[in-house]
């Protein structure tokens, strides 16, 4: 009986533990997800920067009040905008970001092709 | 004819490229958040700096009345240096002027204010500085105008004479 009472007192808190964990992850990635708004080239998870700080608190409070990961982006693009996501979305400002790189890969493509066409000539 | 326009080729482009380059170098890649205008003021709950009560910010802000939130803290500089601004911005009737004093101790901005004066109606106390984000902030000093719970104007870093006057004219 002792035995099986330690048992689950043992589980409990490795379960509690991989709770935790599991939020941690979450917070990593959407920390990681941010940009700094003061620190150029860095993201929240990088920065150490008071702005950060209060940002990374601010997310954990977010999470622990059972906000999903989309809803808390939203959250911040409201509060600052766009440019605080890495990830911007697509629409008439980022069309050329995202299509510049399919564009560019044609061309190439077409290049290529070109010259072997000719060589074969 | 493939090798006289070549060279010219390789010039337009190393040309057109240094421009690009140039005008890039005078472009400032700092990035301020789009200020929205006629936002609504966000709602949350926050501890007052001196009497220690959980209030809601719909408590804080009235209808009809113009306020300029500062955000400010001990330990920034330029906080130091707008400060007598707010001091006389307290003598115009027509607006309060209510703080957030962002990620300090409360002995630490005590003795601010009792060096320079407080020129606050009301002082929100940020210790972890999720308040300032739920305005947008992003640092120290900042400062809101707000009016009929909405946020008419947005001022990154300290106030300055100029900013002043125009608030004094908005508020008229």
């Amino acid at each position: 009986m002792k035995i099986l009472k330690l048992f689950l007192i043992i589980f409990f808190i490795f379960s509690f533990n991989h709770l935790k964990a599991n939020n941690e992850i979450i917070k990593n990635k959407i920390t990681k997800n941010l940009r700094c708004l003061i620190c150029q080239g860095q993201s929240v998870y990088d920065s150490d920067s008071e702005f950060a700080n209060s940002l990374k608190v601010l997310v954990d409070k977010k999470l622990n009040e059972g906000f999903s990961e989309k809803q808390i982006y939203s959250y911040f693009k409201d509060k600052y905008g766009e440019w605080i996501l890495y990830d911007p979305k697509f629409n008439k400002n980022t069309y050329i970001l995202w299509l510049l790189p399919i564009l560019i890969f044609l061309i190439g493509g077409a290049i290529i092709s070109k010259s072997f066409i000719i060589k074969k000539k | 004819m493939k090798n006289k326009f070549f060279p010219i080729f390789i010039i337009f482009v190393f040309i057109s490229i240094f421009i690009i380059f140039y005008k890039g170098l005078q472009d400032t890649n700092f990035y301020t958040p789009e200020t929205k205008v006629n936002n609504e003021i966000p709602s949350f709950s926050a501890e007052l700096f001196y009497s220690n009560k959980i209030v809601n910010s719909s408590e804080i802000f009235e209808l009809n009345k113009f306020y300029l939130l500062n955000i400010w803290s001990s330990w920034c500089m330029p906080c130091r240096q707008e400060h007598s601004l707010l001091m006389d911005l307290t003598k115009n009737k027509n607006i309060e002027v209510i703080g957030i004093n962002y990620k300090d101790t409360k002995i630490n901005a005590k003795n601010f204010l009792n060096e320079l004066g407080n020129p606050y109606k009301k002082i929100i106390f940020d210790k972890d500085g999720t308040k300032a984000i739920e305005w947008g902030a992003y640092g120290v000093p900042e400062s809101f105008l707000i009016y009929n719970n909405k946020v008419k104007k947005k001022y990154i870093g300290p106030l300055n004479n100029k900013i002043i006057k125009e608030i004094r004219f908005t508020v008229k």
